[in-house]
């Protein structure tokens, strides 16, 4: 497409960064901004430079902290971190010494800036419009709502973006998401996009990068609309998107990453020409109408697997093929219900307020206004488990930890805990949580544990009446 | 680096025929703690595969004995669906498969695939039917011709050429990445982000 024709958000991050076109024969090599790393999923990436005798290319656009592995568990102020798990340890130790030898920034355990490698990009204002990040992490889609092109890659390509800073790409397809009109009081973002995966399926993204467009997102907040983006990669897109505005601005001014000074005006200059043109085409548009969201749970092992919060296990009657139903049938056999079966008063015995989709200030002070001044259920395990370490001095700072204790919650440090289970903070076999995660999939918070996917409000909800409940009942 | 190259396989298949089966079931997250790509074999499919105690479940598709030495996984639509983790086709790989079919298959599994030498098969859903329905079958899947054939069967794949060509003759991508370097460069210099 030529430069004149009028071009989608994606159409112009994509054309900015191609250091070469693609052709029937080769892909596209495209430039990455900022590569971001974590210990899980980069050793592998590192030996291969060692053993091709390579380098990091552009070490000062790499940055790695320590999230997914590391302990959560409350330590008392000036004590450092005791990883017990020797294979974590032993991970996170590759990762120090890997940073070390390449000269890469690490936050690691004891850094004032760590956190769940999504939530700090942001924070830190590396997350910029415009610009290409990658990880090798699925919700790197989160930076989306920057209005960045940010996807998930594996090891080996993180070797490839470490030795090259480029990637070998083929375009993506484009798909719209338009919401329009205002969410209701006790929906929130998470209730939206669990209803976005909801209507176009668990691969219905596949191959395509989502822009999220409409009134009801530009009336989100940053943290909303990472909640948004976060989790396009569980409807199967390779990128989520939201174009730039005031409010992405605001959020970016005086972060210690982002431009300062006459450097900032041009920034944003720049960065006001991002949004896609009047008239620019998308491959696909899809419309939800924010007035009807309602908040949403999952009932079943994949985060399409949802319905709102007053309904029922749906009919497996619904599914489309024997394969699917089968996957329906295992699938609620598994969470341990059954079809026609209402969610609201089912019993639970876990709660995970945290993670790359829920784990900032706006969903802590989400989950407090409902925790204020009540009790978490008896015999109910309520973990909060803020996504950084600044997340957790802003929320100690107003208080919030106190609203959590004093609940009878569990006020964590910081990581990724629960959400994948790799620490130790795992459910028991059999065991019901409500998170506000993003993955529901079998085995994914413990094996054999059953994950109910919901917004930091419902998880709330849910804690003091130890059971799924409806927040709205606790907001009025 | 080099990969074994791809020309040409013959095996049965192991059908899993659900579909959407995600990155966690074809390895936990617990079993991501290495450092390296070594071993991850033995705990493909650990949540299904193995009970509570360890032992193999006897039911598990890939515990039967006519699954023994196959190359070929059958599976569901959707395949390799949630976390990017290349551990899922190295785990695939390390226990013997070469190629995974399926009418869809999700896009970074994918790509992660491809770049360890594992096949991704994407056939239409017809023949997928037959496959799952069909355990154990001898299949032959050959990449020159990016057919699969069965019984009487010839159906044709469809399968990215660059990707392709680097499967045939065994090479990886990181060498054609480094090779454009000048271009890099030179994006860099007018981008105005050079070092
Ligand atoms: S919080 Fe969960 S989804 Fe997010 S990066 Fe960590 S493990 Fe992945």
């Amino acid at each position: 497409m030529g430069q004149c024709s009028p071009r989608t958000l994606f159409a112009k991050i994509w054309d900015a960064h191609l250091v070469r076109p693609e052709t029937d024969e080769a892909p596209a090599v495209l430039y990455v901004d900022l590569h971001l790393v974590h210990e899980v999923t980069s050793p592998q990436a590192f030996s291969v430079l060692r053993e091709r005798g390579l380098r990091v290319r552009r070490p000062e656009r790499t940055v790695a902290t320590m999230d997914h592995s590391i302990p959560t568990t409350p330590r008392p102020a000036g004590t450092r971190f005791v990883v017990q798990d020797q294979e974590c340890a032993a991970q996170l130790s590759a990762l120090e010494a890997n940073c070390a030898e390449f000269g890469v920034e690490l936050h690691s355990l004891e850094s004032e800036q760590q956190g769940i490698v999504h939530v700090i990009g942001a924070e830190l204002g590396l997350t910029q419009p415009g610009t290409t990040i990658v990880c090798g992490d699925s919700h790197t889609s989160t930076h989306g709502a920057f209005g960045a092109l940010a996807f998930g890659i594996g090891s080996t390509e993180v070797g490839h973006v470490l030795a090259t800073q480029s990637l070998l790409q083929r375009r993506p397809r484009t798909l719209q998401v338009r919401v329009e009109g205002r969410m209701r009081p006790g929906v929130s973002a998470k209730d939206l996009i669990l209803t976005v995966i909801a209507r176009i399926g668990v691969a219905g993204g596949a191959g395509q990068v989502i822009e999220y467009t409409g009134s009801a997102i530009r009336a989100l907040s940053m943290e909303a609309r990472m909640t948004v983006c976060n989790m396009s990669i569980e409807a199967g897109a390779r990128a989520g998107l939201i174009a730039p505005d005031d409010v992405t601005f605001q959020f970016l001014a005086g972060r210690p990453r982002s431009p300062a000074g006459a450097a900032w005006d041009a920034a944003v200059a720049r960065w006001r020409a991002l949004p896609g043109d009047p008239g620019a085409a998308f491959d696909r548009t899809v419309t939800i109408d924010a007035d009807a969201l309602e908040p949403r749970i999952t009932f079943g092992t994949n985060p399409s697997m949802s319905v709102p919060i007053r309904g029922a296990v749906p009919d497996p009657g619904s599914a489309t093929d024997a394969a699917n139903r089968a996957a329906f049938d295992r699938a609620v056999r598994y969470m341990g219900l059954r079809p026609g079966q209402a969610l609201l008063g089912h019993p639970i015995e876990v709660v995970f307020i945290g993670s790359c989709t829920n784990g900032r200030l706006e969903d802590l002070r989400a989950a407090a206004t409902v925790l204020r001044g009540r009790k978490v259920a008896r015999g109910v395990r309520t973990l909060v488990v803020p996504g950084s370490r600044q997340v957790k001095r802003a929320a100690e700072a107003e208080g919030l930890d106190r609203v959590f204790r004093d609940a009878g919650a569990e006020w964590r440090e910081p990581g990724c805990s629960m959400c994948i289970a790799m620490n130790g903070d795992q459910l028991q076999p059999g065991q019901s949580a409500v998170s506000t995660s993003n993955r529901n999939f079998e085995g994914r918070q413990g094996p054999g544990g059953r994950t109910f996917l919901a917004s930091p409000l419902t998880a709330a909800a849910a804690a003091v009446a130890g059971a799924i409940a409806d927040p709205r009942e606790l907001l009025r | 680096m080099t990969l074994q190259p791809f020309r040409r396989l013959e095996s049965r298949t192991v059908v899993l025929p659900q579909a959407d089966i995600d990155t966690d079931q074809i390895i936990p997250a617990r079993y991501l703690k290495g450092t390296t790509r070594a071993g991850l074999g033995r705990w493909l499919f650990a949540g299904w595969r193995y009970d509570e105690t360890g032992r193999e479940r006897p039911g598990f598709p890939l515990s039967a004995p006519e699954a023994r030495g196959a190359q070929v996984l059958v599976a569901g639509a959707n395949f390799g669906c949630g976390s990017s983790r290349e551990h899922a086709p190295w785990a695939l790989l390390d226990h013997g498969f070469r190629a995974v079919v399926s009418s869809s298959i999700a896009d970074i599994f994918r790509a992660n695939s491809l770049k360890n030498g594992l096949l991704p098969v994407i056939v239409d859903p017809a023949t997928h039917e037959i496959l799952l329905a069909t355990p154990a079958l001898r299949v032959a899947i050959d990449l020159e011709s990016c057919t699969l054939e069965f019984d009487d069967a010839r159906v044709s794949f469809a399968i990215d050429p660059f990707a392709r060509k680097c499967l045939l003759e065994g090479v990886d991508e990181l060498g054609y990445l480094l090779a454009q370097e000048e271009a890099i460069a030179a994006w860099e210099k007018e981008a105005g982000c050079a070092r």
